[in-house]
């Protein structure tokens, strides 16, 4: 951080000092992704689970543990301090999802609209 | 040894490239002579090449914008030579092969090593002082990031003598773009050439994303930051956003050039379309990415100009930050003619006349901010006034080529191209002109000369309308982008004018460079002693021109969204503080230049399959990098006593000016006589 202003430095540290957790939040965080890491190959694993739920169930487990570790281990919430990086967390979301969910579709469409097969050509005479 | 670079690879038997490498060469020649004599290699090295200071970073980038410029432009001329010549019989003077890559060497070198610079180059002038910063957060990275796209621009230009461009157009649809179809080196060094500067493009938008946030003088709430820094800092949003696409989407093109892929092909389940759809999720973000910061540019020159604030500041605000969201959401109608349904077409029809709310928003803004203003007819302001027309021509036919039905007329016709360089010269273009003009005296201390500034400006204005109205005109006839020949001899008249145009803009391009020289000889009659040209209302104008290296003796207190202007009506400006503090500055480095070198190196070696030397250029930059790291003697301390002989001076220099004035500098008006 050359260059920046020392005092800067000083209220950075500080804010950032007065979100580090403590280590209940980082056993309920570690107790979380145990469980969550545990279903995800019990979905697969334990036989109980139809095939074609195999795959969304292994999502859903998978996307509730990264948001089970932004929470317990980065420490993502809406207090003050973390409000900028709630944002800018959401706004990436929102764009991965703008991307994904909007090529898939585009290419989806497209794909729909192009690649029935060919009418048949008259026969010629 | 030296993979498929052999001497073959030197066009000789092309008399147009070999008489350009003959020019280059000796005008080359001539400056490293000119610089040799005057002994300015020192000098050029440890306060330019090795800076780290914000301000000299974007002067030089400008600088690098404004020599690739005349690169660019110089494509442009021969494409309307050859477009005006090359009806019915004649087959003009550029073979086809070459005219290809001069149309790809023009959109690629005109986007990203003239707008994306001049861009970068006025947010580093320009931001720090405008939030009271020292300097950006990240001094170091901050250079290599320029040194980094000065080596996508080295390989750009060695693609002229040594191989040969991509003929794909600027932004390289496969499959012509895959090995199949572009076997030469053409391909290879437009997406290194893109991924050295693209990479300096990420870090740059990390870097200001960090110093906007952080780095905000203190009582500067994000409502009461200029809207140049908030057109900035949604800008370098947008960067970190769409820019890893661009990344990515070259990645996997250079997959399937490199190591037998099939991402984009025709064969084997790969899919060109993708690749279409993934360069236009960046690409339309790109251009939002060009022209806020021009929106923030003229927000800033109406105002000071006007001499009223700005009118409807918050609605400025989220009218740009409308746009940023909504310019993720609008890249099909780049490829309406694809093949997608009309429920595709239609939401992104929609989308693109809605994006185009917010940014009428703006341009009523700024009429009120003019109207019942005393509107100062200066050089940014003519600028701005030309761009407020310019572009709402472009943004009504954007607008009509949003409807998907019209598209399918005009789509890769010349209406389009009409379209996108009526709102990138007259938005993009026209902005940094008026932004250069507006911010010259804070960089340098002397303002430019007006006169040439205006005809440059009369010449940009009258060029850019010869030029493409025809286009638009010859569009609708339906004449198509990109031909080398046409046969059809009715719209050659239509070229000859666009050609005429060319030359008007051409001569705007040649008073613009007189502009430099003149006002560089006329300095001292230009001289501007109060730090404050223009009755600024923002905080850079506070300091004096050219800026301290420190930018603020003390951090300004902020209170008000125009705190400078505030300052002036309640005769608080220029208070000199009682005590002056010891400040911490980074020191100058040159690891941004050796890696950048590297980078060249690393770049030209991929293009030309030359592996040993791509290892020496990877494991080099990486190796600079760490030696880097391991440096603890990046930081110096500017003693107290330093800092208050340096702002005496200024207070002196200030005050002298003061009393030779006869309206005093708090409330600064600069009425012509009448």
């Amino acid at each position: 951080m050359a260059g920046s202003n020392h005092s800067h430095d000083v209220a950075h540290h500080e804010a950032a000092h007065a979100d580090h957790g403590s280590t209940k939040s980082y056993l309920i965080g570690f107790a979380l992704s145990v469980v969550l890491t545990l279903a995800s190959f019990g979905v697969v694993m334990s036989g109980a689970v139809p095939h074609d739920l195999m795959m969304p169930g292994i999502v859903v487990f998978g996307v509730a543990q990264l948001v089970v570790q932004l929470v317990c281990f980065l420490h993502m919430g809406t207090s003050p301090a973390q409000r900028g990086n709630l944002a800018i967390m959401l706004f990436t979301v929102l764009i991965l999802a703008i991307v994904v969910v909007g090529s898939l579709w585009v290419l989806h469409n497209m794909n729909e609209n192009m690649m029935h097969p060919l009418p048949r050509m008259m026969p010629v005479e | 040894m030296f993979g498929k670079l052999t001497l073959d690879a030197i066009p000789y038997h092309e008399p147009i490239v070999m008489g350009t490498l003959a020019a280059v060469l000796l005008g080359g020649l001539a400056t490293l002579i000119i610089v040799t004599r005057m002994r300015a290699w020192g000098y050029l090295w440890s306060e330019w090449f090795t800076s780290v200071d914000h301000k000299k970073i974007g002067v030089m980038y400008i600088i690098v914008a404004l020599v690739m410029l005349l690169r660019g432009f110089a494509d442009a001329i021969m494409m309307r030579l050859q477009q005006a010549m090359a009806s019915a019989d004649s087959a003009g003077y550029l073979p086809p092969h070459h005219y290809d890559q001069v149309f790809t060497a023009h959109g690629v070198i005109m986007i990203f090593f003239v707008a994306m610079p001049l861009i970068t180059g006025l947010m580093n002038l320009v931001v720090p002082l405008q939030i009271g910063a020292r300097d950006v957060a990240y001094p170091f990275l901050n250079s290599l990031s320029f040194w980094l796209f000065v080596s996508g621009i080295v390989l750009v230009m060695v693609s002229l003598f040594i191989g040969d461009f991509a003929a794909t157009g600027w932004l390289a649809y496969p499959p012509l773009s895959g090995l199949e179809y572009s076997p030469t080196v053409g391909v290879d060094y437009y997406i290194w050439a893109l991924q050295l500067s693209g990479l300096g493009t990420t870090l740059s938008g990390i870097n200001f994303i960090v110093t906007i946030m952080k780095m905000r003088t203190p009582g500067m709430t994000l409502m009461k930051m200029p809207v140049f820094s908030w057109t900035a800092l949604i800008t370098n949003i947008l960067i970190v956003a769409a820019f890893p696409v661009l990344t990515v989407t070259l990645a996997l093109l250079t997959a399937d050039r490199y190591l037998d892929m099939h991402f984009f092909t025709n064969t084997l389940g790969g899919n060109p379309m993708m690749y279409v759809n993934l360069i236009w999720i960046w690409g339309h973000p790109e251009v939002y990415i060009l022209v806020l910061p021009c929106f923030g540019a003229y927000s800033e020159i109406v105002a000071t100009f006007s001499k009223k604030p700005l009118f409807g500041y918050t609605s400025m605000v989220y009218a740009t930050a409308a746009i940023g969201v909504l310019s993720f959401l609008v890249w099909l109608h780049h490829f309406f003619t694809m093949g997608s349904g009309a429920n595709v077409n239609a939401f992104f029809g929609i989308m693109t006349m809605i994006i185009s709310v917010p940014t009428g928003v703006k341009l009523f803004n700024w009429l009120f901010t003019m109207y019942r203003g005393r509107v100062e007819m200066s050089v940014p302001m003519l600028w701005t006034i030309g761009f407020m027309i310019t572009f709402v021509v472009g943004g009504v036919t954007g607008v009509l080529m949003a409807v998907p039905a019209a598209d399918f007329v005009l789509h890769n016709s010349l209406f389009l191209i009409a379209h996108f360089h009526n709102v990138i010269i007259g938005g993009v273009v026209f902005g940094c002109m008026a932004a250069i003009n507006y911010w010259f005296p804070k960089a340098f201390g002397f303002r430019l000369n007006e006169r040439w500034g205006k005809a440059s400006f009369w010449c940009w204005l009258v060029g850019f309308y010869l030029a493409f109205i025809p286009l638009y005109i010859l569009g609708l006839k339906g004449m198509t982008r990109r031909m080398n020949h046409y046969a059809n001899p009715e719209w050659q008249p239509y070229l000859v004018v666009a050609l005429v145009g060319a030359v008007v803009i051409a001569m705007g391009i040649f008073f613009t460079v007189l502009q430099f020289y003149v006002s560089v000889r006329d300095r001292k009659k230009l001289t501007d002693p109060s730090g404050d040209p223009w009755g600024g209302r923002t905080l850079e104008w506070s300091i004096s021109s050219p800026a301290p290296f420190y930018n603020f003796a003390l951090l300004p207190q902020v209170r008000e969204l125009d705190q400078f202007w505030e300052d002036k009506q309640n005769g608080v400006a220029y208070v000199q503080p009682a005590k002056y503090e010891d400040i911490h500055m980074p020191r100058n480095t040159g690891v941004g230049v050796v890696m950048g070198a590297f980078g060249a190196a690393l770049g030209f070696a991929l293009v030309w399959h030359i592996w040993w030397l791509a290892g020496v250029g990877l494991l080099g930059m990486i190796g600079a990098f760490i030696a880097r790291a391991y440096d603890r003697d990046v930081d110096y301390w500017v003693p107290a006593a330093e800092v208050e002989r340096i702002e005496r001076s200024r207070h002196a220099q200030l005050q002298q000016f003061q009393t030779t004035q006869v309206a005093p500098v708090a409330a600064p008006s600069r009425q012509k006589v009448a």
